[in-house]
């Protein structure tokens, strides 16, 4: 699996896990075995990770991702490029979300 | 550095969070944080101290019980309300036989689950769908004896000695993980030390097992069934001489009652957190503010109506109930020993079919948990005890381990 986030590649969540929105945060619950460290674990999303689910939809790719957050947020580019590609590459690694192929 | 290294990071964008972990909210709460299913009444054991053990076979229970569209709803609008853990409970909740669907259901769902069970029924194919869909929280067993003879005289129930601990291996062999736990009663009695010694051997058990040794009266009052659980019940001193037997575990449960003290309830039925944040559904579709409290008065029907109305509506109404009793008024309600009783209107519904009665079993092990904690002198009732709050300033300030009682009791 490339762990590598690519900007010409689409992302949606995986089906290992249950995505809840509860309260103004998004929960991420595993589904499956692997997902977390711990067995009782969840995740939940800062706002720069908020911004970023909300689009990992399965249709866009990252690149256009990248230019709706560029356009949303006042930051400088390469910053919010940099947020986007760590970000994603960490939820594949934790199998949270899967390019779609 | 590779992968996995990096996953042990923090990271600047995906917080690691327990469902119970107060940081998780921050703009409010979820309406219910936590529900209980009673799956069914119905059990395949017939121990001799439980007070919610239909026969499996019951086929006028089964039918009456929650069908699986009806449980699933349930757990649909749970979801909705932002729950995030649900308990299975019974009986003996693998008795459904749409127990796999109803599992799958609610973690596909997002919830977490929480199974209480007697392992009897845990099945290859069982515990290969814990293993690779772990439920997210450590499931529940209740054992009842290390031997054949004490197991099976606490059950009654032919061969369940060797299906639970088939099912407690397979467990073990397929790495999910469970805590185990006990009922103090005359058959294991003296197999105590044996059971903490095998308890210690289970990968997931980070401290001694608990164990249930005031027992509870039948949540439908049955008056046979009450009348055998009342026989096995310890008496106050030996109960507590038991739970007092380990002395750091001690001193954490004291610790606990002197942070939940906040002086005598009054006329307040509800003095503990039933129906706050959470919900318990009966086995029928009746929603309850805790899993004992069946009094009419406290129950609503979840086929009229639904679990945000019970939540956010006829919780609080019932929540708002006062005592009228004059015996209650007149000692529990004056009671500073409120966090050590368990006197609760679900304690007196089972005991006496009503909120507000006090329960004198309750009401002595209190007593003696007091003497014992060096807040009350031996001929003393609580209820007229006038400086209290110093009594409790004292015992906070004192040393752990220093404890002095005002009298001694053998």
């Amino acid at each position: 699996m490339d762990l590598k986030a690519r900007l010409d590649a689409v992302y949606a969540p995986s089906e290992d896990i249950v995505a809840r929105s509860i309260e103004g945060e998004i929960i991420i619950v595993p589904l499956v075995a692997g997902i977390g460290d711990l067995e009782d674990e969840l995740y939940t999303l800062n706002e720069t990770g908020k911004a970023v689910w909300d689009r990992l939809d399965g249709k866009k790719k990252l690149k256009e991702v990248l230019a709706e957050l560029s356009a949303e947020f006042d930051a400088p580019a390469g910053e919010i490029e940099k947020d986007l590609m760590g970000l994603v590459e960490e939820l594949v690694r934790r199998k949270i979300v899967a390019e779609i192929v | 550095m590779t992968c996995s290294e990096k996953f042990e990071e923090e990271s600047p964008y995906l917080l690691r969070v327990g469902s119970q972990n107060a940081s998780l909210w921050k703009t409010g709460k979820p309406l219910l944080g936590h529900l209980d299913v009673e799956l069914t009444e119905r059990c395949n054991n017939n121990c001799i101290h439980c007070g919610i053990n239909l026969p499996a076979g019951d086929s006028v229970a089964k039918k009456r019980e929650l069908s699986t569209a009806a449980a699933k709803e349930i757990l649909n609008e749970a979801a909705s309300l932002g729950c995030l853990s649900v308990r299975f409970t019974g009986g003996e909740p693998l008795l459904r036989e749409d127990f796999e669907e109803l599992y799958l259901h609610a973690r596909k769902t997002g919830l977490k689950v929480i199974l209480f069970t007697n392992a009897t029924l845990v099945t290859p194919s069982l515990a290969d769908l814990f293993s690779r869909i772990p439920p997210l929280e450590e499931i529940e067993i209740s054992v009842y004896g290390m031997k054949k003879t004490s197991y099976e005289a606490v059950t009654r129930a032919p061969g369940s000695f060797e299906t639970a601990w088939r099912g407690i291996n397979l467990l073990l062999e397929n790495k999910v993980p469970f805590v185990v736990k006990s009922a103090l009663l005359p058959p294991n009695r003296v197999e105590v030390e044996d059971f903490e010694a095998w308890a210690s051997t289970v990968p997931w058990m980070d401290d001694f097992p608990s164990y249930s040794v005031f027992f509870d009266l039948h949540g439908r009052r049955d008056g046979k069934k009450n009348q055998m659980i009342r026989a096995l019940r310890p008496a106050p001193e030996e109960g507590v001489e038991f739970l007092a037997r380990r002395k750091k575990k001690r001193i954490k449960e004291m610790e606990a009652f002197c942070s939940k003290f906040i002086g005598p309830p009054g006329d307040s039925l509800f003095a503990c957190g039933a129906g706050v944040g959470g919900a318990c559904v009966d086995a029928y579709g009746m929603a309850q503010l805790c899993m004992d409290l069946r009094h009419p008065q406290a129950i609503y029907d979840l086929k009229k109506g639904s679990l945000r109305e019970a939540v956010t509506q006829f919780f609080p109404q019932v929540r708002e109930l006062k005592a009228e009793n004059p015996d209650y008024l007149a000692r529990c309600a004056q009671c500073f020993l409120k966090g050590l009783c368990e006197q609760c209107p679900a304690k007196s519904w089972t005991e006496h079919g009503t909120l507000d009665t006090p329960v004198d079993y309750y009401c002595e092990i209190a007593h003696t948990e007091a003497r014992v904690l060096g807040l009350l002198r031996d001929d003393e009732k609580a209820w007229e005890v006038m400086d209290w709050e110093e009594r409790l300033r004292d015992l906070s300030q004192k040393e752990h381990g220093q404890l002095k009682r005002r009298a001694s009791w053998t």
